[in-house]
């Protein structure tokens, strides 16, 4: 059992982290804190990709001393997908941060129950005149 | 949420707690249940070791020409993909001009209706953007920041006497640019590329527009030339990649010889490709930044 979390160390604290990301999302009721959240999950998965796609002695994918065999290096797709995932978190992050500023010109306030409730109190107005 | 008495909301509200923390602890459990099954830490019997990764690695700089095998496949095996990460950032620039840009036209309007109203919002906005040199000047009303309503539309009118951090930057600003482009055009042959070194780039006009102002980043990155940076980077990407779809789809070879492995003028597309991922990124920082920091590019 021992020997088995040492052996999948990474994997573990990967899953830790994106579970934390994940209870963020949910307990916080700051909408910022919910956004530093789902960050804490895209780092949790760029760890998991770049852990497993690391193998123990080999180099980084670049030509070293002339060397084109492929048991050199490690396998250079899950560093392709990392950059791919950087990418579209940083885009993510900047489209919710930027709704969250248009919430919070409307209703002055990041808590999200209290913007529920401010919603909800607009309708009945709405609905009532 | 109006139909339940305190006493029920308090008691729904830590019902939710209860269950979402049942839900995180499951949820954990199961992710490092499954973790087990995943292949050993840094084992070298792993299933995406397979013949795609020897085939970028062996045959990469023969059919590529790049000495960084990750800059080999993302913009030439894969540049498809590249493209598309491109346009993502791209569209997310967009988004966020339409969310930011039009709450602001809206309210300006509106606020040129108020300001006409009452004769003495509009003074002391006069008197501000007339004097402009110092803190102090501001009006110390609080009724004119009220009326501001978003704090971020006073910033820009203190003119910042911030000799370290303008010294700083005067010296900084130059290394950090030249920094990201040395990224940039190595990236065929160091760690770094078109991603990496755009965003060298777009913090080091981050920094430049924090110290000197936006009024003089706007002198040559305003809403046009981004724009016009960005529409021409992609438009270059896009003719460069597709006419493999009229050559049949499975020949990705460019006309330009790939030359010698190591120098700077090899490799063929990959040089171009990541000049231009490297502007779409830098362009996209900097908006990025400028859209949440003052509300407009």
């Amino acid at each position: 059992m021992f020997e088995q979390i040492y052996n999948h160390f990474n994997d573990i604290v990967a899953a830790i982290l994106f579970v934390i990301g994940f209870s963020n999302l949910l307990f916080q009721k700051n909408l910022i804190k919910k956004i530093i959240g789902l960050n804490i999950m895209d780092v949790a998965i760029y760890l998991l990709l770049a852990s497993q796609g690391y193998i123990s002695g080999r180099l980084a994918p670049i030509l070293t001393d002339g060397s084109e065999n492929a048991t050199t290096y490690i396998n250079p797709i899950p560093s392709g997908l990392v950059l791919t995932g950087i990418v579209v978190s940083v885009s993510v992050t900047a489209l919710m941060l930027s709704m969250t500023i248009r919430l919070y010109r409307k209703y002055r306030t990041l808590d999200l129950d209290e913007i529920l409730v401010k919603v909800r109190k607009e309708k009945e107005d709405k609905g009532e005149g | 949420m109006a139909d339940f008495n305190p006493k029920e909301k308090k008691i729904l509200y830590r019902a939710f707690r209860i269950t979402a923390a049942i839900l995180i602890v499951m949820l954990a459990a199961a992710l490092i249940f499954c973790m087990f099954d995943l292949p050993g830490l840094f084992s070298p019997d792993h299933p995406g070791e397979n013949i795609v990764a020897e085939r970028y690695i062996e045959s990469g700089i023969e059919e590529t020409g790049a000495v960084n095998f990750v800059a080999g496949m993302i913009l030439d095996y894969r540049a498809f993909d590249t493209f598309g990460e491109s346009n993502v950032l791209f569209a997310a620039t967009i988004c966020v001009m339409v969310l930011l840009l039009v709450q602001d036209q809206s309210k300006s309007r509106v606020r040129r209706k108020r300001s006409k109203k009452n004769g003495t919002v509009n003074s002391d906005q006069t008197t501000v953007s007339e004097s402009q040199t110092s803190f102090e000047q501001l009006p110390e009303s609080k009724a004119y920041y009220e009326d501001l309503r978003d704090e971020r539309e006073i910033e820009p009118r203190l003119i910042k006497n911030d000799v370290i951090l303008k010294t700083i930057a005067k010296f900084a600003v130059p290394f950090i640019l030249m920094f990201g482009v040395y990224v940039i055009l190595n990236g065929h042959l160091s760690p770094g590329g078109g991603f990496s070194g755009g965003a060298i780039v777009g913090s080091g006009f981050i920094l430049a527009s924090v110290a000197f102002g936006f009024d003089k980043m706007e002198r040559f990155l305003n809403r046009k030339s981004a724009g016009i940076i960005t529409f021409v980077s992609l438009l270059v990407y896009c003719l460069a990649k597709s006419y493999s779809f009229f050559t049949g789809a499975n020949h990705l070879e460019s006309g330009i010889p790939l030359g010698t492995p190591g120098a700077i003028l090899s490799s063929g597309l990959i040089l171009i490709l990541n000049i231009c991922v490297g502007f779409v990124v830098a362009c996209t920082m900097y908006s990025f930044f400028s859209l949440m920091r003052r509300g407009k590019i």
